[in-house]
Parts: structure tokens; C-alpha cells; sequence
């Protein structure tokens, strides 16, 4: 590439905010990204979709300097730019919301916002500055949030407006956000969604990393498909379509919708009766919950992460303790105190499906063969004499388990790291369908999965449905709820806030009962 | 990452690339006292293996085994036992007491009891702060250092109190004669080989090697050790999958104790044949060295055991031949402790480049 040309191109027309030339990014034998160009216009919402270790995080990473590249280049408002730490990022006008926020809790939004940026050597006229410009940048983009409010007394999604806040308080022209609407409510969303149009309204430029097809749609101007490292696709979105950007992901047609005939449902299983958890400092978790899971339903629950649905799935899989309350299983009472006994549950045909595979589900340093067994190792077929495991069976179990969960590779001797995020959840999967259980519990279960196997998930999920099973489902997919449930509870601070048939109501409907509100209270 | 590197270079390589750095730098500080680093080794290896040497270092050996394997099995659970030293003391009490107490008709009687009697008062040692972790969550590290302190001192009253034998010494009575253990000579004598007649090595040598083989299976073979490990790699998990922490927390830290304990066999009632002051002689702190070197694996604990013993005896040869201090033996253990311990990455991430990049084509 000449100089001349690059130069002259500035002076035509308007450069693009973002150009990435040619970038490559190796992690030892894997290769994240790989060879990749990319225009972003100036003033324009683009979006990058992939699967999960496509290489998206890493290719954001390296704009904002927290990776350095092996090769290519970065130009900025046509400008070849250099960028080796975020200070680089921020002087070249780049500012990132991250996916887990990066907010000091126990400060103010004042506080965070002026955070690495003060100046002086008193706090005083930054803390000044900052407020009298942090209620401009409100008025501007409709970006209210309480300058003095600590951190961990606000939502979510008032703390995404702070990340932001932080953002334009450093004369942000780009905005990076990676997977921004994964912890808000379907109408804290949408406004993140206006205050990303007002952005652009304003000749900001902003990329969205997502793993969610519906937003890159509502939102985008532009798309990029990533796929094992490599750009696949660049393309307006209005000429596109989620399928074909699924299709694009994962390289085959996709089946977004799930499959299933309408449910048998059967008599009652499972009764949960006036649930209560208090945590260690005094929080009421779980207040009063009540339901009853009923043979071949899945029942849904729905709500944005953290309202209980966690201390609800632990207490019945008996890793938590219930404050009061009780659970029945074939109408006889199992144990909810703190001396329960997982290994127990599993024996009286509860299966659990943790939302943590990687905390919970699985030992990650195990191979396939240890985790296929992990839970259940003491039951008899896997016990042998004198306290020993049966390591020939846990072996030929494994192989079984993975060939018929279509785990690859099947070597039962891998450890769990190496394995995708889909592969991952597949092994615990196995584990506990195969059991055959009454009840499977099922927390998150395509969290970090890619799209193919999302749909081998959810088929094996509707299997054991139909099998005539009880399965209680916790997601904060909203899609997922809708798309495989029978019958759908909205929990929303340790409340069951509804109960709703999926064909009966809507996204709409669902999201203010998550967001804590009732509708037909409202109306 | 690091977990993609080949077996023979992460077992092997790597820990003997890390003690070649402690002794290139052990023959530095050689160099520094004005001594010829070769002339050293040469004395060490040769006092660590001549006729009369090798006897004190598979003694000294035992010793390491006992207290490495102790620390490599609470490793596995994810517990640091700095208590090794504690336990070996108060199971020198223990075995010291049951010696006393009969007169033991035989070797083998007296070899049963004293390792039962070695076992308990070593896991009981252990259970405390062991039952002080799981249930009040005080750090195992932090009480079972504090733990040694009082056991020095609890062994040290006795020996000038309720177990003082007669005169001025503070060492206990000596044992009855039907307490001897066998010592390697009077093993070899059986087969016909000439051992040295004085060396300390005894029959505690095969207590420890068949020591060694059962934390092997128990690690890896048995369920007991399935849970520790899931414990150890992620506490989340194993209740999930229904494994008690407290209960892995006391299991793992019993049997670590008594482990520790064990040593007793070997210098209370094998060597000493009484209870004497410092018996322990700090193996119990080597023990975390040669668990750290060895890898928490008990054929690691085995080889790193062996060089700490050729240490020890080849460093009192260096001592009485070249008059190098002890203190300077001292120094090459630490080097070894801090380059195995606490420098391994100096050498594993160079090595990991190396291997990560070259390993390109097999990697999916």
C-alpha cells in the first residue's frame, strides 16, 4: 500500500471511523484471528457476529490494545494508528464496554466516571468537571443515571449506562460494546438500543459484539460474520437475514426454531411448597416460591440472572439450603436443609444440569472418562471393590456417552479444557440424560455453546420430554424460554412474578414481568 | 495453556532443567567460599554413596519419603500441610508411649503397634487444624505452623519431664529390646549381600515405598481419591456432585498426618530407639520441598526424596571431608527449594513457547 493513495483518500471523502488491515493473532497453536479486514463507516452501528471462540473478542481486544497483533495494521479516521495499551485506545478516541463491567463497586457513578481520568491534585474540580458534563452527556443521550449513587446499589443496566458514561466522558468517538444486553432485561435493552441510536445520531461510531442474531438485526447498519478466526461475511444488514447469518456462523443451515410436537403432561412430580432462601448476609434470596413440575412438561423459567433462579435450582439439586419451605418429589418430602446430599438426589432420580459447567459441571482438569461418572461415581456400576472406581467401565461408559452425544474427539482421555464450549456442555448433558432421571434440572443450557450445538441441545432436551420426563428449565435466553418451553414462570427478585403459556403471550409480556412489573395489574 | 505441554517434558524436562539452574547457581556460591564447585560434587556423591554413605542416605530417604508423600496427598485436596514437622514429633510421642508401655516378644509385633501408634498420633495432630479449616474456615497454613511450634514445645517438656529417662539427658528411656527393628543389614544378611552394620537404614525403608504404592492407588485408583482431587481442582463442583468438603478436608489432612507420623517408625523406633530432642530434624519441612519437586506424584516423591537424601548425607560428608559448613548444604536445599518451588515458570514458560509453537501441526 502507498502512502499517496491513503492520503489522498483522506483529503475525497469521509474516512472510515475503524480500518483494520490484514490482522492476524495467533495463541500458541491456535489461531484467533486470522488475515482480517474490516471498514467500519464513520457514524455507523456494526455488529460482528460468531460463535463462541470465532475469534470476535480477540479482534476487539487488539483495537482497544489489549492484544497486540502478529500482523496487520489499524487506521482510524483514515490515520494509521498504533494502539498498544487502552491509553493508546482512549487518545485515539476508542472507548469499550466490556462484557463483565469494569466498575469500582463501592464508589459513585462520580467516582468511576472520573476514575484514571482526574486530574489535579485534589479530587475536587475533576469531581466538579465531571458532573457538570455528566449531566450535559444525560440531557444529550438520554443517559440519566444519579451522579452520587455507589455502584452496587444500581441495576445492571444503569451500570452498562455508566460503562458508557465512561466512555464519552473520554471524548469517545467509537464505542466498542461486547455482548452488552446478556445481563438486561429485553426493555433495558431496547433502551440501550435508543441510547445507541441517539450515539450514532450524534456521528458516533459504535461495534457490537453479539451472539444474539434478533439484535444485529434491530439495531445494525453493517454485519460482520466471524468463523473460526476468519471474516466470513460483510454485509448491510437490511439485504440479510438471521438465518442466512446463522448459516454464515456456523457454515450449515441451521435450524433456529425448535422441533416439538405439543406436550403429554402427565401428574405431578415435583411440588416445590413455599421456598425460602436468605444468604449469608442476611439477603432474601428466594421468597416463598411455589410451583409444581408436572411428568413430560418443560417448565420455564424466565428472568434477567440473579433473581433467585440460581438459589432455586441449588436448593432442589441440594447444593444450597432452603431457609424455610419444602420440596416433595412423588409427594414425599426430600431433605432442603444444609445437610442434603447432592450424591442423594441424583439417587432418587433428580439430575441437575448446572448454569456454571465450568465451576460446577465439570472438573475441568478431569479427563472425559472422570467427569462422564462426576456425581454419580458411587453408584454401583461405577464402584468397584475395596473403595476402587471402576475405571474399565467409567472408560467404556465415556466412549458410549460421547459417541451417542456426538462429542468430538472422542477420546475419553481428554481432559475437559480442550474441549469447545459446546462439547463442554455436551458431557454434562450425557452425564445426566442418560441417567434417565424423573427430574432434570437444567440451568443455562447453551450458555458459551455454538449455534450447532445449540440445536442438538435443545432437541435432546425435548426428547426427554417427550419420554414423558419432567424438566425444569432456567435460562435468561428469553428466546430459549419461548422456544422450548410448555409453560413459562417469570421470576424477578426472588418472586414468582407469573405464569403464562408460551402461546398465550410475548416477548413484551414477558419482559415487564421480568422487569418486575405486572401487566394486567397495569391495564 | 500450560496444560498442552507433552507429559516427558512436563515431568521431566522441566524438573531437571530447574535443578540444573539450583546447582549452577549452588556451584556459584561453591565458587564464592573458594571451594572447586566439581571437587564438591564429587565428595557428595561419593560420600552420598559409598558403603557406609548410602545406608544414611536411603535413612534419610525414608524420611523424605514419608513427609513428601504426607504433603503431595493434602495437595491433591487442595490443603498445604505445613504441619509435616508437628506430626512427625507427636508420633514420635506415640510410638514412644506403646515402646514403653510392653515388652514387645517381637520385631514384627513391635513394628505393627509402632506404626499404628506413628499413624494416630500423627493424624491426630493433623485433625485439629484440619477440623479448624472445615468448620471455621481458619487457614490450614497458618494453623499448622502454629502447630509445630507447640508440638516442639510439648515434645520438648516431656523429654525433660514425665518421659525423661534417668540422668541429665532429655531423651527418653531406651526401648526394650524386642522393639528393635530390623535394620537393612540384618535384612541383606538373610540373602547372603554384606550391607554396612551400622547404617540407620532399616526396614522402614520398605514401609515406605510400600507407603508410596498405596497413596498411588488411593490417588488414583480409588474413589476416596477421585473426590480429593475433584475437591482440590474445584471446591464448586465437588459439592455439586455431593462430595463434603469436611469431609475431604479431614479425611485428606488424617491421612496426610499420618503419613508424617510414619517417620517416627523410622528414627524414634528404627534408629534412636528412644525419643529424642529434634528427632524430626526438620524432614518434615523437606517433605513440601520434595512434593513440590516431585510433582504431588508419588513416583516424584520417590526420586525427589532420594536426591534430598543424597543431599543431606552427602552435605555432612562435605562437612567432615572439605569443611564446608552445614550451613552451606543448607543453602543448596533452599536454592533447590526455591528454583523447583517458586522459579519453576522461569523455566516452564520459555518451554512452553518452544513446544506450544513447534507443536503446531498435531494440534486440532
Amino acid at each position: 500500500m502507498s502512502e499517496v493513495t491513503e492520503n489522498a483518500g483522506r483529503l475525497d471523502a469521509v474516512a472510515p471511523a475503524i480500518e483494520l488491515i490484514g490482522i492476524s493473532k495467533a495463541f500458541g497453536p491456535v489461531q484467533a484471528n486470522k488475515d482480517i479486514s474490516m471498514t467500519v463507516a464513520k457514524g455507523a452501528i456494526h455488529g460482528i457476529v460468531g460463535e463462541n471462540g470465532a475469534g470476535k473478542s480477540t479482534l476487539m481486544s487488539i483495537l482497544y490494545g489489549f492484544y497486540k497483533a502478529d500482523k496487520g495494521s489499524v487506521k482510524i479516521d483514515g490515520a494509521p494508528t498504533v494502539i498498544s495499551d487502552s491509553h493508546d485506545a482512549i487518545a485515539a478516541g476508542i472507548g469499550m464496554v466490556h462484557q463483565h463491567f469494569m466498575l469500582v463497586e463501592n464508589f459513585t457513578v462520580l467516582e468511576n466516571v472520573i476514575l484514571g481520568a482526574e486530574d489535579g491534585a485534589t479530587l475536587g474540580s475533576s469531581r466538579r468537571r465531571a458532573r457538570k458534563e455528566l449531566k450535559e452527556l444525560a440531557d444529550e443521550y438520554e443517559l440519566d443515571v444519579n451522579p452520587d449513587a455507589v455502584i452496587e446499589d444500581i441495576s445492571v443496566g444503569f451500570q452498562q449506562r455508566v460503562e458508557i458514561l465512561k466512555a464519552l466522558y473520554r471524548q469517545a468517538e467509537i464505542l466498542i460494546l461486547d455482548e452488552p444486553t446478556g445481563v438486561l432485561t429485553p426493555d433495558e435493552a431496547d433502551h440501550l438500543f435508543r441510547i445507541l441510536r441517539n450515539l450514532k445520531e450524534q456521528g458516533k461510531t459504535i461495534v457490537i459484539i453479539t451472539h444474539k442474531l434478533r439484535e444485529i438485526m434491530d439495531v445494525t447498519d453493517s454485519v460482520s460474520v466471524m468463523r473460526r478466526g476468519e471474516m466470513t461475511k460483510t454485509i448491510a444488514t437490511a439485504t440479510t437475514s438471521p438465518e442466512d447469518l446463522a448459516e454464515a456462523m456456523v457454515g450449515r443451515r441451521v435450524l433456529l426454531e425448535v422441533d416439538k410436537k405439543p406436550a403429554v403432561v402427565g401428574e405431578t412430580v415435583m411440588e416445590v411448597r413455599d421456598l425460602s432462601v436468605t444468604d449469608i448476609h442476611g439477603v432474601k434470596k428466594l421468597k416463598h416460591v411455589s410451583l409444581e413440575l408436572k411428568r413430560g412438561e418443560i417448565l420455564g423459567i424466565a428472568g434477567v440472572a440473579g433473581n433467585g433462579q440460581s438459589e432455586l435450582l441449588e436448593v432442589i439439586s441440594g447444593i444450597g439450603a432452603a431457609t424455610s419451605g419444602e420440596v416433595l418429589m412423588h409427594g414425599e418430602s426430600i431433605d432442603v436443609s444444609k445437610h442434603a446430599n447432592a450424591q442423594l438426589r441424583r439417587h432418587r432420580g433428580i439430575s441437575h444440569v448446572p448454569e456454571d459447567r465450568h465451576q460446577r459441571g465439570l472438573v475441568m482438569p478431569f479427563m472425559t472418562w472422570e467427569n462422564t461418572a462426576f456425581g454419580y461415581h458411587n453408584e454401583p456400576e461405577y464402584s468397584g471393590k475395596f473403595g476402587l472406581a471402576n475405571q474399565k467401565y467409567m472408560l467404556e461408559d465415556a466412549r458410549g456417552k460421547m459417541e451417542r452425544f456426538d462429542i468430538r474427539p472422542v477420546i475419553p482421555t481428554l481432559v475437559a479444557h480442550h474441549f469447545s464450549g459446546g462439547n463442554q456442555q455436551k458431557i454434562v448433558l450425557a452425564r445426566e440424560i442418560e441417567r434417565n432421571p424423573d427430574v432434570l434440572l437444567i440451568g443455562q443450557p447453551t450458555r458459551g455453546v455454538d449455534i450447532g450445538a445449540i440445536e442438538f441441545i435443545h432437541q435432546q432436551i425435548v426428547n426427554l420430554r417427550d419420554a414423558g420426563k419432567a424438566i425444569l428449565l432456567v435460562s435468561v435466553e428469553l428466546d430459549e424460554i419461548q422456544a422450548l418451553s410448555d409453560r413459562i414462570l417469570v421470576m424477578f427478585d426472588g418472586v414468582i412474578q407469573g405464569e403464562r403459556m408460551p402461546e398465550d403471550t410475548n416477548e413484551g409480556e414477558l419482559g415487564l414481568l421480568m422487569a418486575g412489573v405486572d401487566p394486567e395489574a397495569q391495564s | 495453556m500450560n496444560k498442552n505441554l507433552p507429559k516427558w517434558v512436563d515431568l521431566g524436562l522441566i524438573p531437571l532443567l530447574t535443578l540444573f539452574l539450583a546447582f549452577a547457581v549452588s556451584g556459584l556460591v561453591v565458587m564464592s567460599i573458594g571451594q572447586n564447585p566439581i571437587e564438591v560434587v564429587r565428595v557428595m556423591i561419593q560420600g552420598a554413596f559409598n558403603p557406609f554413605g548410602i545406608g544414611h542416605t536411603l535413612y534419610f530417604t525414608t524420611n523424605f519419603i514419608f513427609t513428601g508423600l504426607a504433603v503431595a496427598v493434602a495437595f491433591h485436596a487442595r490443603l498445604f500441610n505445613i504441619g509435616g514437622e508437628g506430626q512427625a514429633g507427636i508420633a514420635g510421642v506415640g510410638v514412644t508411649l506403646i515402646m514403653l508401655s510392653v515388652d514387645w516378644p517381637h520385631w514384627t509385633v513391635a513394628l505393627v503397634a509402632g506404626t499404628v501408634a506413628a499413624m494416630a498420633f500423627g493424624a491426630a495432630w493433623a485433625a485439629i487444624p484440619a477440623y479448624l479449616q472445615a468448620k471455621r474456615g481458619s487457614h490450614i497454613v497458618i494453623t499448622t505452623i502454629m502447630f509445630n511450634l507447640i508440638a516442639t514445645a510439648v515434645v520438648g517438656y516431656l523429654l525433660v519431664g514425665p518421659l525423661q529417662a534417668e540422668g541429665s539427658l532429655p531423651e527418653s528411656p531406651k526401648f526394650p529390646d524386642g522393639a528393635a527393628l530390623p535394620t537393612l543389614h540384618d535384612i541383606l544378611g538373610v540373602v547372603g549381600i554384606e550391607f554396612d552394620r551400622f547404617a540407620p537404614v532399616n526396614i522402614s525403608f520398605f514401609l515406605a515405598l510400600i507407603a508410596a504404592l498405596l497413596v498411588w492407588i488411593l490417588i488414583w485408583k480409588t474413589r476416596l481419591g477421585y473426590e480429593m482431587r475433584a475437591f482440590g481442582h474445584s471446591e464448586r463442583a465437588a459439592v455439586y456432585a455431593g462430595i463434603s468438603p469436611m469431609k475431604i478436608t479431614m479425611v485428606a489432612m488424617l491421612i496426610s498426618g499420618a503419613l508424617s507420623g510414619m517417620m517416627a517408625v523410622n528414627t524414634v523406633q528404627g534408629e534412636a530407639e528412644r525419643l529424642v530432642l529434634g528427632a524430626v530434624e526438620g524432614a518434615g519441612f523437606i517433605g513440601i520441598a520434595v512434593a513440590l519437586m516431585g510433582r504431588s506424584h508419588p513416583v516424584g516423591v520417590l526420586l525427589a526424596a532420594f536426591l534430598f537424601g543424597i543431599l543431606t548425607q552427602g552435605g555432612a560428608e562435605l562437612q567432615f571431608t572439605l569443611g564446608i559448613p552445614a550451613q552451606m548444604i543448607t543453602v543448596i536445599q533452599a536454592l533447590i527449594i526455591m528454583f523447583t518451588g517458586s522459579l519453576e515458570n522461569m523455566v516452564r514458560i520459555p518451554l512452553e513457547k518452544i513446544f506450544l509453537n513447534t507443536g503446531k501441526r498435531g494440534q486440532a
